[in-house]
């Protein structure tokens, strides 16, 4: 109910300010359906992605109670690892061209990327979370030593190919197979639309579907649901609820590293970018509530919805002005959903 | 007999630095016993304890068919043969009756499958695919006792089964209960209700400030009603009686 109340809320500025306002980079939705379609479709794949990065972040957060700060790291390295795959693949050059990569070459290094941070999910709970159960704030804290580590050390050893010296951290960038570097003629309002930000979209409606199967279908997955719920009830029950979060912490980190390739095919990855991309989970967990699939989905749209519709319908006053404040608006966002519903759309009070 | 089901020796919990339960020391063999006594006398705690929960912090020792359980991990317990009902059912709201009942079964041959629940409590069979939040109180408690059967107990730890639940479904519960230990089920029953406590379990321990105060049994507890005054603030069940 408040789900819809705040749909409609937050929606009606996007068009009102569109039709209201002169100076917008797009006219209004009437006079512009076009631009807005374009706007609309930027921001549900945006949300694609989004969605592939928090749904993680939300998994480990709502059933071990702990905020993996860590994830943002895991999103940077494994970006840096596929990019590098990637360039070994297909031969080294800053920018490759499209055409001389196959979709294998775009899958394999996600696998590989995404394995790899999996892996380190898998070391780090094992390692450093599961003999500090139940501490939350020492969790948080160590995961935070963690992903200063990994950012460090990524800076360090990163970007290895396609620069002129190894480190630094410098923004590189996956290349989308070929197939997909092209625009689709939607047939509405004559708008062409990147089909590689469609496959985006595409990716985060599969990985929910997977999502959704395995957390409704599978054992593992209703022990998670359980485990979300109630931890201590769920091992009264005989269930060895540390297994569960390792294997929790192992999927959230791959699905970090498969949003990291995405996302860095889509834009670039560099230093600085896991902390912004921790941001976004957390921003995503806080507006859907923890541990909740559905509201890690509706939390990406609604962020995604509301910043890029507020980038792109903010009035423009001479050159710069308004369209900088769109990450405000995001948080005016946040701070409702935190007044109406602290535990967030479809979090669980307590 | 050699060697009791359940033996608690000295069992102290502490939630920080307050002490709820002081050397709680009973054993009970495969049989019921209740535990009675007022609100925050430390029953609640003792379950916790015994199934591993943390917090609260404990010493002490609880063996377990002369295994020591103390320590371990709540999972460990449970596959030792504890089942647990805890106070307030706990059930998990996005959950449906029957995922409740498929997480928690463990198989094995000769225990307890998911049709047996069903045929124990057919009202949780017509409800299947409700979630455990849409039940009615009743049907929440056979829930919770359903998915603890599942985990083949010698030993089940009940904490107030009877709370907030009319008193015909009450009865049913009994009646179940009798059932259950005709087939050799132990039962430890943490009560208020006077009156299921003493129908249930001959044994009658009374827990007063985290202690194990007395012991006594269902007849004389009924019985007494200076001892139902003193220690449990109750007003005697048997009225009829005096």
């Amino acid at each position: 109910m408040f789900a819809i109340l705040y749909v409609l809320v937050i929606a009606e500025p996007d068009d009102g300010t569109g039709g209201g306002w002169r100076t917008t980079n797009f006219g209004s939705a009437l006079d512009d359906p076009g631009g807005f379609l374009q706007v609309l479709l930027d921001a549900l794949t945006f949300a694609g992605l989004l969605f592939i990065v928090a749904s993680g972040f939300s998994l480990i957060f709502g059933l071990m109670r702990v905020v993996n700060m860590a994830h943002g790291s895991f999103y940077l390295l494994a970006g840096y690892i596929a990019y590098e795959v990637q360039q070994s693949m297909t031969g080294e050059g800053f920018s490759i061209p499209g055409s001389e990569v196959n979709t294998w070459e775009w899958v394999f290094p996600m696998i590989v990327a995404a394995a790899c941070v999996a892996l380190l999910g898998l070391i780090v709970q094992q390692l450093l979370l599961s003999w500090n159960q139940g501490e939350d704030l020492r969790q948080a804290l160590i995961t935070i030593a963690v992903s200063v580590i990994i950012a460090d050390q990524v800076i360090a050893h990163f970007p290895r190919t396609g620069v002129f010296e190894v480190g630094g951290g410098n923004a590189v960038s996956m290349t989308w197979p070929g197939w997909t570097e092209r625009f689709v003629d939607l047939r509405l309002w004559g708008v062409q639309y990147s089909l590689a930000r469609l496959v985006m979209l595409a990716l985060g409606v599969v990985v929910g579907i997977l999502l959704y199967l395995w957390l409704y279908r599978t054992k593992t997955g209703m022990v998670i649901r359980a485990g979300v719920d109630d931890r201590q009830m769920t091992s009264a029950l005989g269930i060895n609820i540390q297994k569960t979060f390792a294997i929790a912490f192992v999927v959230g980190a791959a699905l970090a590293g498969v949003g990291a390739v995405v996302g860095s095919s889509q834009g670039n990855i560099a230093s600085g970018q896991d902390t912004q991309w921790l941001l976004n989970s957390l921003i995503v967990v806080i507006i859907g509530g923890m541990g909740s699939l559905l509201g890690a989905a509706a939390g990406s749209l609604l962020y995604a919805l509301v910043l890029t519709f507020s980038a792109s319908y903010l009035p423009i006053i001479g050159t710069e002005c308004c369209t900088n404040y769109s990450i405000v608006i995001t948080f005016a966002l946040l701070a409702i959903v935190l007044a109406f519903r602290p535990q967030g759309l479809f979090g669980r009070a307590g | 007999m050699s060697e009791p089901l359940l033996a608690v020796e000295g069992l102290c919990a502490f939630y920080g630095r307050a002490q709820i339960l002081h050397d709680v020391t009973f054993a009970m063999g495969a049989e019921s016993v209740a535990i009675v006594g007022r609100n925050g006398m430390g029953k609640t705690t003792l379950c916790a304890a015994l199934m591993g929960f943390t917090p609260p912090s404990t010493t002490g020792s609880i063996r377990f068919e002369g295994r020591e359980l103390h320590g371990k991990p709540s999972h460990a317990i449970a596959r030792a043969g504890l089942g647990y009902v805890p106070q307030g059912r706990r059930l998990f709201p996005s959950l449906t009756v029957h995922e409740h009942l498929k997480i928690a079964a463990r198989g094995g041959d000769g225990g307890w499958t998911i049709e047996r629940v069903y045929d124990l409590f057919p009202r949780l069979g017509e409800r299947k695919r409700n979630g455990g939040a849409e039940l009615s109180g009743g049907e929440q408690q056979m829930l919770a006792i359903g998915r603890a059967l599942l985990g083949n107990p010698k030993l089940l730890v009940m904490d107030e089964p009877s709370e907030g639940l009319a008193p015909t479904i009450i009865e049913v519960l009994i009646e179940t209960f009798q059932r259950l230990e005709q087939e050799g089920l132990a039962i430890l029953l943490v009560e208020q209700n006077l009156g299921v406590a003493t129908s249930l379990a001959e044994r009658q321990l009374v827990m007063v400030g985290g202690e194990i105060a007395l012991e006594t049994t269902a007849d004389e507890l009924a019985r007494d009603q200076e001892l139902q005054r003193r220690f449990l603030g109750v007003e005697p069940v048997a009225r009829e009686t005096a």
